[in-house]
């Protein structure tokens, strides 16, 4: 008897559907308080996904524990809604034993960064597959209000009435750290480009990761209101795009550079001349870095592709080295449990 | 060469039953290798045999200290034998330290074979004796054979341009060639086994094989024995046969399981001893499209076989003690959501990281009831190191059937201890049946069960109009929905445990060997198979009324379990616990069960079951377990 053939083969549709934003809405009621930012979030992923052109039945959704990792109940494809922090893990052997597939993985500032973050690093360093996807709105918010890993220095919540005592994690920072090949930023409310930065990660091939500001209207609203409502949103926060200089302001009109290693703000800059141009491809991350240490006031807020950069992916690399045992010679069980010495009792 | 003159030379010859012998040194002396070269002779030989190794915690001990002593303990006979062995008949120590560790092992009378070029006064302070033991006359209940085989190694190997250090390091096999003529055995296996070995370092195949043969030389024309023994080959059942281990036949198990069912087989693992070897082995084998994962901790090695299972491949995972109490969040969530992976536990020693490489079988009531919730998971343990093969595919077999978590629980006695085996045909082994979810219209019920197994369908991503979410919060029965509703939870929850209870129609009963019924019954699981069995064996010849029983389905138990129970008058439950099986054996059945633990990290002896045994049937006081201080292999 030999190996095994992949028996999923015949499972996966060839026809490329003709799909619309209701397909992928469940007979789920959504859950989540009115207001959430989640909301929209469900709303350009139902709109984009089916822009991909994949059937349904090869879409999964995999998230954590938290209000964001609700999210496949309300997906209308193949969801997992496991257990806390560990949804890149299933994720990482689900795309590992089916290349195939497409896979999201759902999850938020607590769950991906606190419970899960170990899994969450070696997911991005491995470049599997994956789009991840991680809601961050700085507070735990199933558990009713606790600061999380995010949450700004000093923060007052239910458990730090004094103010909390830890410094916050960049999840983009962290994201470059671990060698993603796709690293985004986005807006709950900035629906159009929230879209585009969906649509993005799922296109690239190897792990994507997209935070996206989330707002929690119920205990930590307006977090990113400074810089994120729609009537500063043009002021106070800067759009990466490749290639192009980076400017801000109702009508584009400031600009960034660099002095060093070190970003200033240039007041209406009439030329682009001298203005720091972004650049997603660049292997050296170091760009990106200096890109994610730009916070609100001092500079406006970084959204956008940070990085986006081509690798083998780890699904891709193990499904190769099998691909080339099987091409020279397909295990044969009989020949398998004779290997090695044997010898022959009358 | 002296190989077909063994039985010409003078010497008288003595005909054995069964011979224990353990080869002891620095761990840099490759004690290993020499047991490993001894084993395979007398297996192409046709003896039944069983090892056991002793390496020690330290990868790299200082040499000639106690801690870096490593030893090999190999039993050999004519008849059917089920351990390495109670205390070896035969010592061989490479140097004090040896000595030291593993003399409190040896038979009173028995062969002590040393190295005497190595008990000089810088070894003997390393091993803290005082005194020369080869002198002092503390060895006077042996039979001492003092060797120079440093000093005679050296000269068999004068002239050969190899370093001091890589001359010394052939010591073994000069040790090995005069055993091998001690047992009258040839030098062709491993004349065999060096040529291929070393096929590319002549210079080092020259100098193996020039110390090999004059070890046997040296016997051959030494005076020190007087006569050669000869331990004829054992009426075994014909087939073809290989040596194999625990872990090589749990991870040709688990190969076999893919192969039967069809199904590509994935295996998330974080490395641990003593189950690592099953990643090493099952990462060689892509060719049967394994896919291996080296996971980032034991949460991600369980999450990754979950979301394989969850594609519809053979989810499995593996560990030891320590890293089974970290997959366990993520085994209940397999448990939650009804998907059939198996969790391998090859159980190790003590609480936390307790003894890594020592064995013990604590691990049941954690594989049990070891998670949050009313929780349940079908559980297996082979029984003997070759079991592990048939057991790994039960495993599946029942995963995949009854669509549940089934943990299978190895130890570190079994997976690294190894034995003959007869190489089984494929159509001898089980079938597994499976079977993903049929295409349907309408909306997909992943919780509709079936009626007879209570398994749900199996309905993996791809599959066209199958679309469904699962997770582990709990669902109402049917559809799968989050449901909050007490009589679902209440009817889940008894579902759950239900589907599981089921697998009884699909194990075979438990076997008795032995009396039908009578005076005592010795129930076990697991690694104690070969000295219970041999214990019970012995006090049989002594004309007593004892049965034992093996169990190797612990969840659900065999269906006449209970019966069983009920034929004795008494019932003892030998375990390298404090008395888990009997917890759960008391409580299920009400039997006044009787316990017998140990808790050492060794394996039981044969003689300390059967002291037991005469204990409960009243022959004798009460019987004490005695610990020796050797930090070498006790059989058993």
């Amino acid at each position: 008897m030999t190996a095994p053939t992949v028996p999923n083969d015949g499972l996966i549709s060839a026809d490329l559907p003709v799909l619309t934003r209701k397909d992928f809405v469940t007979d789920q009621e959504v859950r989540w308080c009115p207001g959430c930012g989640d909301y929209s979030i469900l709303a350009q992923m139902q709109k984009m996904l089916p822009e991909l052109g994949i059937a349904r039945e090869n879409i999964v959704f995999i998230s954590g524990i938290g209000c964001s990792s609700r999210f496949p109940y309300y997906v209308n494809t193949y969801g997992f809604h496991s257990i806390h922090g560990r949804a890149p893990t299933i994720a990482t052997g689900l795309k590992t034993a089916r290349p195939e597939l497409t896979v999201f993985v759902i999850t938020g500032d607590g769950d991906g960064l606190s419970i899960g973050g170990n899994h969450l690093l070696h997911a991005m360093r491995r470049n599997v597959d994956l789009n991840i996807i991680l809601f961050n709105n700085r507070i735990y918010g199933l558990t009713k209000g606790q600061y999380s890993p995010t949450s700004e220095f000093g923060k007052i919540t239910k458990s730090s009435p004094y103010g909390t005592t830890e410094r916050p994690l960049n999840p983009i920072r962290i994201a470059l750290a671990a060698g993603a090949t796709f690293v985004a930023r986005s807006v709950d409310r900035d629906t159009k480009h929230l879209e585009e930065m969906l649509y993005r990660a799922a296109k690239h091939r190897g792990v994507s990761f997209v935070e996206v500001y989330q707002n929690c209207n119920i205990f930590n609203d307006g977090a990113f209101a400074a810089f994120a409502e729609k009537e500063v949103r043009a002021e106070r926060m800067v759009y990466l795009e490749h290639g192009k200089p980076l400017r801000f302001g109702k009508n584009n009109e400031h600009g960034i550079r660099l002095n060093g290693f070190t970003p200033e703000v240039v007041e209406n800059a009439e030329s682009d001349e001298g203005l720091l141009v972004h650049d997603a491809h660049a292997e050296n991350i170091t760009l990106a870095n200096i890109l994610v240490g730009m916070d609100y006031p001092e500079f406006p807020v970084p959204v956008g592709v940070f990085r986006d950069v081509d690798a083998p992916t780890f699904d891709q690399l193990v499904q190769q080295q099998v691909d080339e045992a099987i091409a020279k010679g397909r295990g044969s069980l009989e020949e398998v449990l004779r290997s090695g010495e044997t010898w022959v009792v009358e | 060469m002296t190989t077909e003159t063994q039985l010409k030379s003078e010497h008288s010859v003595e005909e054995l039953e069964r011979v224990t012998i353990r080869f002891a040194g620095d761990s840099g002396d490759g004690m290993q290798l020499t047991g490993t070269q001894f084993t395979r002779t007398a297996a192409v030989f046709g003896n039944d045999l069983a090892t056991l190794p002793d390496f020690p915690a330290e990868i790299r001990a200082p040499a000639g200290s106690l801690p870096g002593v490593s030893g090999f303990q190999i039993s050999f006979a004519s008849t059917e034998i089920y351990t390495p062995g109670d205390r070896p008949d035969v010592l061989v120590a490479m140097n004090p330290a040896a000595l030291k560790t593993n003399l409190g092992d040896l038979k009173p009378g028995g062969l002590l074979i040393v190295d005497k070029d190595e008990f000089e006064p810088t070894n003997l302070k390393k091993a803290a004796y005082d005194t020369n033991p080869l002198e002092d006359g503390s060895l006077a209940g042996y039979q001492v054979v003092p060797i120079s085989i440093t000093r005679q190694n050296e000269l068999a190997l004068e002239g050969l341009p190899l370093s001091a250090k890589d001359k010394f390091r052939c010591r073994n096999f000069y040790a090995l060639g005069l055993i091998l003529w001690l047992y009258g055995r040839t030098l062709d296996t491993t004349i065999k086994w060096a040529t291929e070995q070393f096929k590319r370092r002549p210079d080092i195949l020259e100098a193996n094989l020039r110390a090999l043969r004059a070890g046997y030389n040296f016997g051959e024309t030494t005076e020190l024995f007087r006569v050669q023994y000869r331990v004829p080959p054992a009426k075994v059942p014909p087939g073809t046969y290989r040596h194999i281990s625990g872990n090589e036949a749990t991870a040709l198990g688990f190969v076999a399981a893919s192969v039967l069912s069809g199904l590509p087989l994935f295996y998330g693992s974080y490395p641990i001893t003593p189950a690592s070897d099953i990643l090493h082995e099952l990462s060689k084998l892509k060719n049967f499209g394994i896919k291996t994962f080296q996971a980032e901790d034991e949460i991600a090695a369980i999450g990754a076989a979950i979301g394989a299972a969850y594609g519809g491949h053979l989810g499995l995972t593996g560990t030891s003690g320590p890293g089974l109490a970290l997959k366990s969040e993520a085994l209940n969530l397999a448990v939650m959501t009804e998907l059939p992976i198996v969790v391998i536990d090859v159980q190790r020693a003590g609480p936390s990281t307790g003894m890594p490489t020592k064995t013990e079988q604590a691990d049941l009531l954690q594989a049990m009831f070891g998670r949050n919730g009313d929780s349940y998971v079908a559980i297996v343990a082979p029984c003997t190191p070759s079991d592990c093969f048939i057991m790994a595919i039960e495993a599946f077999r029942i995963a995949l059937k009854h669509m549940v978590p089934v943990v299978f629980l190895s130890d570190g006695y079994l997976g690294n201890g190894s034995e003959p085996w007869r190489i089984p045909d494929i159509s001898e082994l089980p079938r597994i049946e499976w079977k993903y979810a049929d295409p349907q219209e309408g909306k997909f019920n992943p919780y509709l069960r079936d009626p007879k197994t209570l398994a749900r369908p199996w309905a993996v991503p791809g599959q066209k109009g199958l679309e469904h979410r699962i997770g582990g919060l709990e669902k109402s029965g049917e559809t799968g929905d989050i449901s909050y509703d007490p009589r679902n939870h209440h009817e889940m929850t008894l579902a759950r445990k239900a589907k599981v209870d089921r697998i009884v129609d699909d194990i075979p009963p438990l076997e008795v060997i032995g009396p039908e019924e009578g005076d005592l019954l010795v129930l076990g699981w697991g690694g104690t198979y070969g000295s219970i069995t041999s214990a019970c064996e012995n006090a049989r010849k002594r004309g007593l009324s004892v049965a034992s029983a093996h169990l190797r389905y612990l969840n659900p138990f065999p269906a006449n379990l209970g019966d069983v129970l009920k034929r004795y008058r008494k019932v003892l439950i030998p375990e390298l616990n404090t008395g888990q099986l009997a917890l759960l054996i008391r409580g299920r059945f009400l039997v006044d069960a009787i316990g017998f633990n140990k808790i050492s990290g060794q394996p039981f002896k044969i003689a300390e079951i059967e002291g037991k045994i005469d204990e409960v049937l009243g022959l004798r006081d009460e019987y004490v377990l005695e610990f020796t201080r050797s930090a070498g292999v006790s059989g058993g």
